[in-house]
């Protein structure tokens, strides 16, 4: 390193200390025996006992997994499809109005999308509950899985394509068999990153959700307003946990599958039989 | 115009020799693939001008031309990757123009070689096959027999990533191959190889050309490339084909200062045309004359076929060997045909190089006391005021009187100190020389400010060549040595 | 035929569920409030045929915007939305940028961890990140018991419920989204420039200045539009670290609609804050677009 080593040593430390001292802090009291969460009174982990105890918050989880499941899996198949007809489409009529509706919720402030579709609940007299959230969160989520397919599949050789279709395979054969496999990592990713969002929404559930389809996130909003909760912070542990674990074995994973890729293209130039 | 050069000329009738391939020359053949008249446009931009070509079957056809020159467009005509604007493509004389590429029985070999990076070598083979049959056994066969025949059956449960760039080469020619195609296209397909590799690798495609008997178009931008594999060579240009010909006829007869400036090195000459007499100076029986410029390199093959023609007095007319006959239908034959056959006394050099050798020495010393013969006919150019008109005894006569380029080759090209005995000799300046070690090329300026290259191969140590930078020399050429072209 | 249906399917659902309601946004912010449900007039009815539509029309106007630009709430929501997302995403950049320097000159086996690390946080809930906050701001928080422990101050100082809450709440929050830009741009960098720079006589700093910050241009803006354009219209930090005084326009509109029921008043602001925001998103896209075409 150069001689401003420890100017960057610095900055790294100050910065990764900022976005991981309020977290750490956070999962740290969340096993405090007080109910007072500023003052530390010893280990416990009575809270998260008092969480699994909470039906409201065991409701509100199965109902925010369930939206998140359905929302993601719809996103993801609309996603890949209107990323497929931009990159592959060509030129068709309205391509310029579908693309900018495609990608407009990613700047779209929350309330606006949130509040725009309340309104078409309402006009079309459909009762607001869990559909809508699910549709709502699909809607807004799509835009974020053609982004992460469209840059895949636009980097994607299209030859690979052409291939399949030279060799004989049908328009819809060479789809499944040659470009879904291929970017079947993306389509996973915007999947996951659909469902983070789903999880993690609270502006648009909040306008188009209804009675008995409150969301985890809803639930928060209305405990915390309030002030720190015992409770919301074992909660939020349990949050933290979850993404640590998926966050880093996937990045380990892909490093495993970087390393030994490029270990076996070494092997192959030296055409080691 | 295009064809005119791949056709045989009408008044030269074709003279089909047994064993040699050319159907083009055979009026009753059957092409596999018929251009007419095909156009295609992109918007403004016309990508193919109105283009007629026939492909015939088994030929190792090659597009030749800088990049943006319609070469791959008409590729991915033939796919069925690109629809044609207007006129119509056939194949065994179907017309294919609606037929979309997975139903084609086309097949083509993509520059990026377009391997399914999640397939194995077995896998990707098995592609194509697996479209049409659901026959495993077949399938197995097929592919064992693929993987054989290109080599890799090492390789067969390996993914794309796992082997070399040579071995996935062969991996998508063996996948291009397994459905056995009327048709492959090749699209640049050793442009991603290195140097070495590509030229061990053009050999391979050949040979499995051969041996599977399938027609092969291959498109590329490397004129070296497409002028070792290819039975004939077409060059493009702006959408146009410019000439279509065998190899050897593309490098020594040209048909356009395009294709002789595009293919190899060449010199060009401009000046105003007239015509020769047509009787030759009547030379002396026997004088065994040496030229120099059919010493100096294969291309100055013309002299010789001619030479051994005509019985030469001294009994030691070398006779015709297979690839004299081959030179001589493929090269002269275009060249000189327009030339009615004078009987000529110029005698053979005593171990005249019949077969292309890799460029000869032409010794200085063995530089012809007197000077060769000079047969009647063809052009003479009168490219400099006061200076001697430049003789091309193979001109067409019918350009005399106008403005035109003589080509010529810098290997034809001989280089003294003292005036050579050719049949053209012009004093100039070494300007240049690059040395590329087993030869050097001289660059020589002449009157006018003309540059002309002359070749000549290292046979002496450094130290003992004679001739260096700003140097007054003299340049020599035989009156075959070039190409007259209409400028 | 397949590809019209790939084409058709997420068309039709964009058209229904983002078209759609986002031009019932326009049309009610063009109507009146009334007692009714739902709770606005005109309604368009379409049985009346031709006429009725004229009607209709004709019963639409300005009358919400000219309220808003009478109500100085309104007016001063914008102001202070747009004031707080401009002081914070430039706090954002003067914190994001030596970070995404660094991370950039680190060794590069290292730099996949610690990209890694920047990302984590994204994945991680919003409303919690933002929550973490309130524990430590607060008066009997960890900051000030902290700071009273080290005797920098002798009263906890009032962070919780302040602007200042809000900033450093959405400096956590998006500075993901600056340090990735700046990243990108700068680790692509040729490090020769920089030795070009120094071997014609630049001193470290100065090369910095002529070579890396001009060079990391593209990345600093479109860092600072992510962080700009989703401030302008946050919700959650305001609502859980902003105090009363803290206004912001996505506050505004979430109790305008949801606990006044004003929907006219509510679709005018939200039809108005997408106006500001169509400013600074043409001008990132035109961004991203010299970016791209730099690549080239």
């Amino acid at each position: 390193m150069n001689r401003f080593s420890w100017f960057n040593v610095t900055s790294l430390t100050l910065g990764f200390a900022f976005l991981y001292l309020p977290m750490l802090i956070l999962v740290i009291y969340s096993f405090n025996e007080s109910k007072l969460v500023t003052v530390w009174a010893g280990f416990s982990t009575r809270w998260y006992g008092e969480l699994f105890r909470n039906e409201e918050f065991l409701d509100a989880a199965w109902i925010t997994l369930q939206v998140a499941f359905y929302s993601s899996t719809i996103a993801t198949v609309l996603g890949t499809m209107a990323a497929y007809a931009l990159v592959r489409g060509g030129r068709f009529r309205g391509r310029t109005l579908f693309s900018g509706m495609v990608y407009a919720p990613l700047v779209m402030p929350e309330v606006i999308t949130g509040l725009s579709l309340l309104l078409l609940f309402i006009g079309l007299g459909m009762a607001t509950g869990m559909l809508t959230v699910t549709l709502a969160h699909t809607t807004f989520s799509m835009a974020y899985v053609s982004v992460v397919v469209s840059s895949r599949l636009s980097t994607f050789d299209r030859s690979l394509e052409e291939a399949a279709l030279d060799l004989g395979a049908s328009p819809f054969e060479a789809f499944r068999l040659v470009t879904l496999p291929i970017i079947a990592p993306a389509v996973i990713s915007g999947w996951l990153l659909a469902f983070t969002l789903s999880l993690d929404d609270l502006v648009i559930a909040s306008f188009t959700t209804g009675p008995g389809a409150t969301t985890l996130p809803i639930k928060v909003f209305s405990a915390v307003r309030l002030g720190v909760s015992p409770e919301i912070n074992a909660l939020s542990t349990i949050l933290i946990a979850i993404v640590t674990v998926g966050v880093v074995t996937a990045s380990l994973a892909t490093k495993r599958q970087a390393i030994r890729q490029a270990r076996e293209e070494k092997m192959g130039e030296r055409g080691v039989a | 115009m295009a064809e005119t050069a791949a056709k045989p000329k009408p008044k030269a009738k074709p003279m089909p020799h047994e064993g040699v391939f050319e159907p083009w020359n055979d009026p009753n053949a059957k092409p596999l693939i018929e251009f007419r008249n095909v156009t295609k446009r992109y918007g403004d931009f016309t990508a193919i001008d109105d283009l007629t070509l026939n492909i015939y079957e088994k030929e190792f056809f090659a597009l030749l031309g800088p990049s943006g020159c319609g070469k791959t467009t008409m590729m991915r005509m033939l796919a069925g990757f690109e629809s044609i604007t207007q006129g119509r493509i056939l194949l065994a004389g179907r017309d294919i123009g609606d037929v979309p590429p997975n139903k084609r029985s086309v097949n083509m070999m993509f520059q990026s070689y377009a391997l399914f990076p999640h397939l194995s070598v077995w896998e990707n083979i098995a592609f194509g096959l697996r479209r049409e049959t659901k026959d495993a056994a077949r399938i197995t066969e097929r592919v064992e027999e693929m993987l054989r025949l290109t080599r890799l059956e090492k390789f067969a449960r390996r993914k794309p990533h796992q082997i070399s760039g040579g071995q996935r080469q062969r991996v998508a020619l063996a996948r291009s191959l397994a459905k056995a195609p009327k048709l492959l296209l090749l699209d640049e397909p050793l442009g991603a190889l290195d140097k070495k590799l590509r030229e061990e690798t053009q050999f391979e495609l050949m040979d499995i050309q051969e041996k599977t008997g399938t027609t092969f178009v291959i498109v590329t931008h490397d004129q070296e490339e497409a002028m070792t594999v290819a039975s004939r060579v077409a060059v493009m240009d702006e959408g146009r084909l410019v000439q279509v010909a065998t190899p050897p006829v593309i490098y020594e007869a040209p048909n356009s200062i395009y294709v002789a400036d595009f293919i190899g090195d060449v010199s060009l000459i401009q000046g105003k045309a007239s015509a020769r007499p047509e009787t030759p100076v009547p030379a002396p029986p026997v004088s065994p004359t040496e030229d120099p410029a059919a010493k100096a390199a294969p291309a100055a093959m013309p002299e010789v076929p001619v030479a051994s023609a005509a019985p030469l007095p001294d009994g030691r007319a070398p006779a015709p060997n297979v690839m004299g006959e081959w030179l001589h239908d493929k090269v002269l034959f275009p060249i000189l045909g327009r030339r009615p056959p004078t009987p000529k006394a110029l005698s053979a050099p005593d171990k005249a190089p019949a077969v292309p050798e890799p460029a000869p020495a032409p010794p200085e010393s063995g530089t012809p006391e007197s000077p060769p013969e000079l047969p009647g006919g063809g052009l003479a150019i009168h490219w400099a005021d006061g200076l001697d008109p430049l003789v091309a005894v193979n001109g067409d006569p019918a350009l005399a009187g106008r403005t035109v380029t003589l080509a010529i080759r810098p290997e034809k090209v001989t280089i003294s100190r003292d005036k050579p005995a050719t049949d053209n000799a012009i004093e100039g300046t070494v300007i240049d020389i690059a040395y590329l070690g087993n030869i050097s090329t001289y660059h020589v300026e002449i009157a006018g400010g003309v540059m002309v290259k002359a070749q000549m191969t290292n046979t002496r140590r450094i130290a003992k060549r004679d001739i260096t930078w700003d140097d007054a020399v003299w340049i020599g050429f035989s009156a075959t040595a070039g190409v007259v072209l209409d400028a | 035929m397949r590809k019209a249906l790939v084409i058709a399917v997420p068309y039709l659902w964009l058209l229904a569920l983002f078209l759609v309601p986002f031009l019932m946004v326009l049309k009610i912010s063009l109507s009146d409030v009334a007692l009714s449900i739902p709770p606005y007039t005109p309604q368009l009815d379409l049985t009346g045929g031709l006429a009725a539509i004229g009607e209709f029309f004709s019963q639409l106007d300005l009358e919400n915007f000219v309220f808003l630009t009478s109500d100085d709430l309104y007016i001063k929501a914008y102001a202070s939305s747009l004031t707080i997302a401009v002081i914070s995403t430039f706090l954002t950049l003067l914190i994001g940028y030596p970070i995404a320097y660094a991370m950039a000159r680190a060794a590069p086996e290292w730099r996949p961890t610690l990209l890694m690390l920047i990302i984590l946080p994204f994945w991680t809930s919003f409303l919690i990140r933002v929550y973490a906050w309130m524990g430590i701001l607060s008066n009997t928080g960890l900051l000030n018991q902290f700071l009273l422990w080290l005797g920098v101050i002798s009263e906890p100082l009032e962070i919780l419920n302040t602007n200042i809450a809000v900033y450093i709440g959405v400096v956590y929050t998006y500075l993901p989204f600056m340090i990735l830009p700046i990243y990108a741009t700068l680790e692509r960098m040729d490090g020769s420039l920089l030795e070009a720079a120094e071997d014609l006589g630049c001193s470290r700093l100065s090369a910095f200045w002529l070579v890396t910050l001009p060079l990391s241009k593209t990345g600093i803006v479109a860092g600072c539009f992510l962080v700009f354009i989703p401030t302008l219209g946050e919700f959650v930090i305001p609502s859980l670290l902003g105090g009363s005084q803290t206004l912001m326009i996505g506050k505004v509109l979430f109790e305008e609609f949801l606990n006044n029921r004003d929907w006219p008043v509510a679709s005018a602001v939200a039809v108005i804050l997408l106006l500001i925001l169509i400013i600074p998103i043409i001008l990132f896209q035109r961004n991203e677009q010299r970016a791209r075409e730099l690549d080239q």
